[in-house]
């Protein structure tokens, strides 16, 4: 008998479990790849199968390393301006400044 | 002249044992100590990835220890394939046998935890579930199919803590626990590798779904093993990261 009762438990847990899963909100935060932002080192990388390059950005802001930001703030991210005083900024897009050499 | 094979053999042989491949050629300077420079070469490079792969390891034993480690294992496991990223799976049962470590037997527990997190971080791309596909569904008849990067861990000392506590930044007079502890571990929707620590009933329940069983026998199954186990917490958890995906096609 309290193998049936318990089975019963379990059954509407289960049932209330499964409408929690289907309400509760996705964190499904866009993220977008922010270039010539990342401090050296600190690089995010696309991770595909059989490669790596997270972290191997040589130069802080390196300009083709990335990061994972969320989406619509990578052009709002403050760079600190280059040594010649030009002003830096991230960018979507892969950038040719601060390459090391 | 050997053939490319037998170079290639002896070659590979000589990494470990010193002794200059026969055929070697060498266009200027001492064979001897420029082939010593290029087997110091792949000894630290290899030494160097394995501290990559696993960082907490490499910060509770230190440095120096670290490097001697690394050479050992390296010189008797060596990469069985070109991928640098498999390598390191008999690491931890490597430092279970290592005499040096024997009063540390929750290192073979961190380093599976490091391992376990390098295999999320690669696992093969998969689109979550939808959420509303689970609305409504009948629990003895639901198979939920996991993510591949999704993994459960049982250890039999505090190595989460352990592990928590060697993080960046993170703060290290916690007090240790002691008794079993289990994780989760698996890579959400942002691409972060995630680390929680679950129940007994949350580990047996999730071994289940990963072999397939429906969603009331795998809950049955748990609450047998840790009564009063409830299961919304990790089913919600899971689903909200991204854990469960749409059912391969058959």
């Amino acid at each position: 008998m309290t193998a049936m009762k318990s089975g019963l438990g379990l059954g509407a847990s289960l049932a209330c479990a499964l409408s929690v899963m289907a309400a509760a909100p996705v964190h499904a935060q866009e993220m977008e790849k922010c270039f010539g932002v990342s401090l050296a080192g600190e690089n995010d990388c696309a991770a595909g199968p059989g490669t790596t390059c997270a972290g191997t950005s040589k130069v802080d802001f390196q300009g083709n390393a990335w990061t994972l930001v969320p989406a619509g703030t990578c052009a709002e991210i403050e760079v600190p301006a280059a040594a010649d005083g030009s002003m830096r900024a991230g960018a979507l897009e892969a950038l040719d400044r601060d390459i090391p050499a | 002249m050997p053939s490319h094979p037998e170079f290639a053999g002896s070659f590979a042989e000589g990494l470990r044992t010193a002794a200059l491949p026969p055929g070697a050629v060498f266009c200027d300077g001492d064979a001897d100590l420029r082939f010593a420079v290029y087997r110091n070469n792949v000894s630290h490079s290899l030494s160097e990835a394995l501290g990559q792969r696993f960082p907490v390891i490499r910060r509770l034993v230190g440095d120096p220890f670290f490097a001697a480690l690394g050479r050992v294992y390296s010189e008797t496991h060596r990469p069985r394939t070109p991928v640098l990223l498999d390598w390191g799976d008999s690491f931890p049962d490597f430092l279970a046998g290592f005499a040096p470590l024997a009063g540390y037997p929750y290192m073979r527990d961190v380093a599976r935890l490091e391992w376990a997190r390098g295999r999320a971080y690669h696992a093969a791309d998969a689109a979550p579930l939808d959420p509303a596909a689970v609305a409504g569904a009948d629990p003895s008849r639901l198979v939920l199919t996991l993510h591949p990067s999704v993994q459960v861990l049982q250890f039999g000392a505090a190595a989460l803590t352990i592990w928590r506590q060697n993080q960046p930044g993170a703060d290290a007079a916690q007090r240790i626990p002691s008794g079993d502890q289990f994780a989760l571990v698996l890579r959400d929707r942002s691409l972060a590798v995630q680390v929680h620590e679950i129940s007994q009933g949350d580990l047996i329940l999730v071994e289940h779904l990963a072999t397939g069983a429906t969603l009331h026998a795998a809950a049955e199954l748990a609450q047998w093993a840790d009564p009063g186990h409830a299961p919304q917490t990790v089913l919600v958890l899971l689903m909200q990261a991204g854990g469960f995906i749409h059912p391969p096609e058959s």
